[in-house]
């Protein structure tokens, strides 16, 4: 089986693309692509092989970039990325994610925009912008971002979206209408402490199986469910730190994810002790195993952005991730060792990894 | 009116124009307001529009046009023959 992988790099200075004939040096560096837009997200159009990138630039706005020759041109489009002459200005597309045909496109101030004709035009998901909730939604540090989109696999009615300080939601009518799923997770920051929303999730993802079983990173703890989000069970005991941004799901075994645990907001959002690792579970979150072979165990004030983790899909599963001082690390163990696949990057805002 | 006899030489920068096939950096465009120069801008390099004007409609935050020197918006009136000089903000980082 080939190994031959590239990793797609939203930076603030535009996007890279990392290659290797088999996840290990050297990997060959291309960009900055897009024009040097700032990038929030890189995915890939199942079925096209087309590459998607959210962006926002300071000057010129929002768009999504498409590329359909693997990064070596590039369109873009925001037609119809808007709420309207009346509506706020949305600044950024923080994440875009394709299925069953349709690009979603995740938006700062939040909201959810569909494509169906590969990203030319774009539409307003308005069920979720009409939703009773909407008008109390409050911002984060990192704005009021919807950051998180996850389709059902093969029921293109369903949808789950993960917005930060306000929480998950789930569509099961193609968008129409929207369901709150936080039940069971905590906002330590709220004085009620369970609340049907608020929480300000981080990173929410699917199980290999598909269908119900989700995790997602809060801010207050790493959490699992098994029935589509209408109830959430802690999973952060074992953990060294509640916080944290990203999370992978393995392609194959739906009881195994990784995510990177960072020091609480007051204690700068880097890696505990300074020492890089990367954590796992293999048995749906009752333990973690923490894996630090290959990175640097000491001195390392890093963070890692909520987009900057990416799998593979390969068997054995690679695991990539990005920091937010412009490195790019890479295992191709199921994360059990790593090595340095670039440096002096610019900030890694995200990494998409797809076997090429 | 806009799409009739060209009245504004619009000068684009190289960050804007590089964003559109053929890399134009000075286009002819028709209209009696920026709002209808941009609009008709919009025809020959579609998508344009959206890198200059955000909701209201208004001129983005960090976008500079000036009209024969002027500093403008939308409503400003373009002269024939005007010189419409699309400028981005001065920006570190």
């Amino acid at each position: 089986m080939s190994e031959r992988v590239s990793l797609l790099i939203g930076t603030p200075k535009g996007a890279f693309i990392l290659e290797s004939d088999q996840r290990q040096p050297p990997w060959r560096l291309r960009g900055p692509l897009c024009e040097g837009w700032p990038i929030h997200d890189i995915s890939v159009m199942p079925g096209t092989g087309a590459l998607l990138a959210g962006a926002s630039n300071p000057w010129y706005g929002p768009a999504v970039w498409r590329s359909d020759d693997m990064g070596a041109t590039w369109s873009h489009s925001s037609e119809g990325l808007t709420y309207g002459d009346a509506g706020p200005s949305i600044t950024a597309v923080w994440n875009v994610t394709a299925a069953h045909g349709t690009i979603y496109a995740g938006v700062q101030p939040a909201g959810l925009f569909r494509s169906d004709d590969g990203g030319a035009t774009w539409s307003h998901v308005e069920g979720l912008t009409n939703h009773p909730t909407r008008p109390d939604w409050q911002p984060g540090r990192g704005g009021l971002i919807l950051h998180s989109i996850v389709p059902h696999r093969t029921d293109s009615d369903r949808l789950w979206v993960g917005i930060s300080s306000v929480g998950v939601f789930e569509t099961q009518d193609g968008g129409v209408t929207w369901e709150t799923r936080n039940a069971g997770v905590r906002a330590d920051f709220s004085p009620v402490p369970y609340p049907e929303w608020g929480q300000c999730v981080h990173k929410l993802v699917m199980a290999a199986d598909g269908g119900e079983h989700l995790y997602q990173q809060n801010h207050c703890g790493v959490y699992r469910t098994s029935d589509g989000g209408r109830q959430w069970e802690e999973i952060t005991s074992g953990l060294p730190s509640q916080f944290g941004f990203p999370m992978v799901a393995h392609p194959r075994d739906p009881a195994t994810i990784w995510n990177i645990p960072l020091t609480e907001p007051d204690q700068g959002r880097f890696m505990p002790d300074a020492s890089a690792a990367v954590w796992r579970t293999q048995d749906a979150g009752a333990s973690w195993v923490r894996s630090g072979n290959g990175l640097p165990q000491e001195g390392a004030f890093v963070g890692v952005l909520r987009e900057a983790m990416a799998g593979d899909g390969l068997d054995p599963a690679g695991v990539y991730f990005g920091t937010s001082t412009g490195q790019v690390y890479g295992s191709a163990d199921e994360g059990l060792t790593w090595h340095l696949v670039a440096d002096n990057l610019p900030p890694v805002w995200s990494v998409e990894a797809i076997a090429t | 009116m806009s799409g009739g006899t060209p009245t504004a030489d619009v000068r684009l920068p190289r960050s804007l124009a590089a964003l559109f096939p053929g890399n134009r950096r000075q286009i002819p465009a028709s209209g009696s307001t920026l709002a209808e120069v941009i609009y008709d801008l919009d025809r020959t390099m579609p998508g344009i529009r959206d890198r200059l004007v955000t909701a209201g409609p208004s001129l983005r935050r960090h976008i500079n046009v000036f009209v024969n020197g002027e500093q403008s918006d939308l409503a400003t009136p373009v002269p024939p023959g005007a010189i419409v000089h699309v400028i981005p903000a001065v920006s570190g980082g």
